[in-house]
């Protein structure tokens, strides 16, 4: 429809026809998004809704105001201390995540290991199958046998072993695409390994790191089967275990609460999210064109 | 002052990038190692930096053998072909590292580093980040980094040629002059032939792992020891041309022409002439080349004109307003005095 590729000869009457037509595919479009973005807000419209509905049903709709969902959450001695456990297991996942894969990633991309593509798929192939569903026996086996069972730290590195492999294998592209000459030029000045690591490779990747720190938090803040079998004792379930708990004697759900804990529960990552997008900004600034 | 003694380095696969190599670099010169890419002399450059260890031989900086020592000990600073700047540090940050790494206190390195910065007129800049700064600056922030940790060598890889044409020129001028100022010996890496004869004081002509001469420009220039170093040095390539020793008279390409006396009779030669020491001339002439013009090229002040006669080939500079017009034919006449005679691929004393 560019001008140039129109005949000019073209009479009036099809390029009226051609304007109406343009008019209904961009309504049709329009209609066809807004349908979409409907589809998609109105879970979150609920989240935003519900937890301020005094009688709060599966349905969006407008809130009878009310804060009273807050308090008999508050009353929920497990609530807050839940949200607590969830940020001590996603911190600690993430750090222990991060500095692993960053020494793992770096000696990767540096090293001239035989097999290293075929190791590195192996083991992301394998990380779905640690936190998953099938190795739930053996891992509650191992942690049983390792002390580690009704502890945050049998819960972090359970769950850190499922994200280590894609963490390196995510990180090992970017220092890949960190040129070696930064660290040559580093050590010819006299720097050590660890210096090099620590004033060069580490801040060059820093978007790397934050999105494997951010990504890493979410998975962990997300996961319930792992905590879930891992942890006898509600004092250290996450808040994830906690939700799955808000439910009466009779076994329905408290709609009033699950809503209202959903938005505490979700407000965290989001402001990560958020925090880390604007600190960071997920980019690289190059010093060199390429 | 650097010597290497025996150096080889051999990759894994039997690749020898560095073979047996012998080479001594007086204090404060301005040393080029020059060839093709893929004939070691990067090899050799990391080597003495101390980026790759030698398989076998010997480096020696300064009075200490430093073959054995990594990088950081051997008292020498490094820029890359790259520059290698700190993306993530801004111009202060990038001079001051190599301080910070011998725990120069904050002050005195940012003090240190301000110092270098403006006498290479990058005082207005401390506070840019490599990604803000031309090729040009980039450059100079490097050879400030280099320059702040005094070293006794400073090794350059290829230190032009990420710069454009007219950068280039610039720099060559500015770094002869800087490396003069600082009297430090320095060892700078280059495929450009034109590069190293600007600027060196000494040039090392290398070829597959192996110098094939060294010696001053003028020498490598006037006088190369062999036919890969006469065809790889020049801004036009020599004519080589093969002919054979009768009578005491040299006969190439329908030429006769005067031979040095101690080339016996009946031996094969190649007879070397730079475009730039031959003379055209329109009238037959039994010391010149019978040819028929068949290419002119424009070099600005001078023309090169290419000369065919059968399957032989030879090329002559002539100046402006004096090019003649392709198909013409011409006799290509040499200055006897610079020609050169090679036998077998080395040259034969004149």
């Amino acid at each position: 429809m560019t001008p140039d590729t129109a005949p000019p000869a073209r009479p009036a009457a099809p390029a009226g026809a051609a304007r109406a037509r343009h008019a209904v595919a961009a309504l049709g479009r329009a209609t066809f998004l807004a349908l979409v973005a409907g589809f998609f807000a109105l879970p979150l419209l609920w989240l935003a809704a519900a937890p301020f509905d005094a009688h709060p049903t599966i349905t969006t709709s407008m809130p009878e105001f009310t804060h009273r969902n807050f308090q008999a959450l508050l009353d929920n001695p497990y609530v807050l201390s839940s949200l607590g456990n969830s940020v001590l297991q996603a911190g600690a996942s993430a750090a222990l995540v991060v500095v692993l894969a960053a020494l793992a990633a770096y000696a990767l991309s540096r090293v001239r290991v035989p097999g290293r593509d075929a190791l590195l798929y192996v083991l992301l192939l394998l990380s779905s199958v640690v936190t998953g569903t099938a190795a739930m026996v053996p891992i509650f086996e191992l942690a049983t046998r390792l002390n580690l069972i009704d502890t945050h730290l049998g819960v972090v590195l359970t769950l850190s072993g499922g994200l280590l492999p894609a963490a390196i294998f995510i990180l090992k592209d970017f220092m890949d695409g960190t040129p070696t000459s930064y660290e040559e030029s580093a050590r010819v000045f006299g720097a050590s390994p660890l210096q090099i690591l620590w004033h060069i490779v580490v801040p060059v990747v820093r978007p790397g790191l934050a999105t494997i720190a951010v990504w890493s938090v979410a998975s962990v803040w997300g996961s319930f089967l792992t905590p879930f079998i891992l942890l006898r004792d509600p004092g250290k379930a996450p808040g994830a275990v906690i939700l799955y708990t808000l439910y009466t004697e009779g076994g329905s759900p408290r709609l009033d609460l699950i809503s209202t804990f959903s938005l505490l529960y979700s407000l965290p990552v989001v402001l990560m999210y958020v925090f880390v997008s604007r600190r960071y900004g997920f980019r690289f600034h190059g010093g060199i064109k390429r | 002052m650097i010597s290497l003694r025996g150096l080889t380095k051999e990759f894994p696969g039997g690749v020898r990038a560095v073979d047996a190599l012998d080479l001594d670099i007086a204090a404060g010169e301005f040393f080029a190692l020059l060839g093709p890419s893929g004939c070691g002399k990067t090899t050799l450059l990391r080597t003495v930096a101390g980026l790759e260890t030698a398989t076998s031989g010997r480096v020696v900086i300064g009075s200490a053998d430093v073959t054995a020592l990594p990088p950081g000990r051997r008292d020498v600073a490094m820029v890359f072909q790259d520059y290698a700047l700190f993306p993530h540090m801004d111009v202060t940050g990038n001079i001051a590292y190599p301080l910070r790494i011998k725990k120069v206190g904050r002050a005195e390195r940012e003090a240190k580093a301000a110092g270098t910065a403006a006498r290479l007129g990058l005082a207005e800049l401390l506070a840019r980040r490599p990604g803000q700064l031309s090729g040009g600056q980039q450059q100079r922030v490097a050879l400030a980094r280099a320059i702040a940790c005094h070293p006794a060598a400073f090794l350059f890889d290829e230190p032009l040629s990420n710069l454009d044409a007219r950068m280039r020129l610039e720099a060559r001028t500015f770094l002869k002059r800087l490396q003069r100022e600082l009297a430090v010996t320095t060892v700078f890496v280059t495929h450009d032939q034109g590069e190293a004869l600007a600027m060196a004081d000494r040039i090392a002509v290398m070829s597959a792992g192996r110098i094939r001469q060294v010696g001053t420009p003028a020498e490598v220039f006037q006088r190369p020891a062999d036919t890969f170093v006469a065809s790889f040095i020049g801004s036009t390539p020599m004519n080589l041309l093969p002919g054979v020793v009768e009578d005491g008279t040299a006969r190439v390409a329908g030429a006769a022409l005067p031979a040095p006396a101690s080339l016996p009779e009946g031996a094969q030669i190649v007879y070397g002439l730079r475009p730039e020491y031959m003379d055209l001339s329109p009238t037959a002439r039994e010391d010149a080349f019978p040819g028929r013009v068949s290419v002119v090229e424009n070099l600005g002040t001078s023309f090169l004109v290419t000369l065919e006669n059968d399957d032989q080939q030879f090329q002559a500079v002539v100046p402006e307003d004096a090019e003649p017009s392709p198909g013409t034919p011409m006799w290509a006449v040499p200055r006897h005095s610079r020609a050169l005679f090679y036998r077998d691929g080395l040259l034969v004393g004149a």
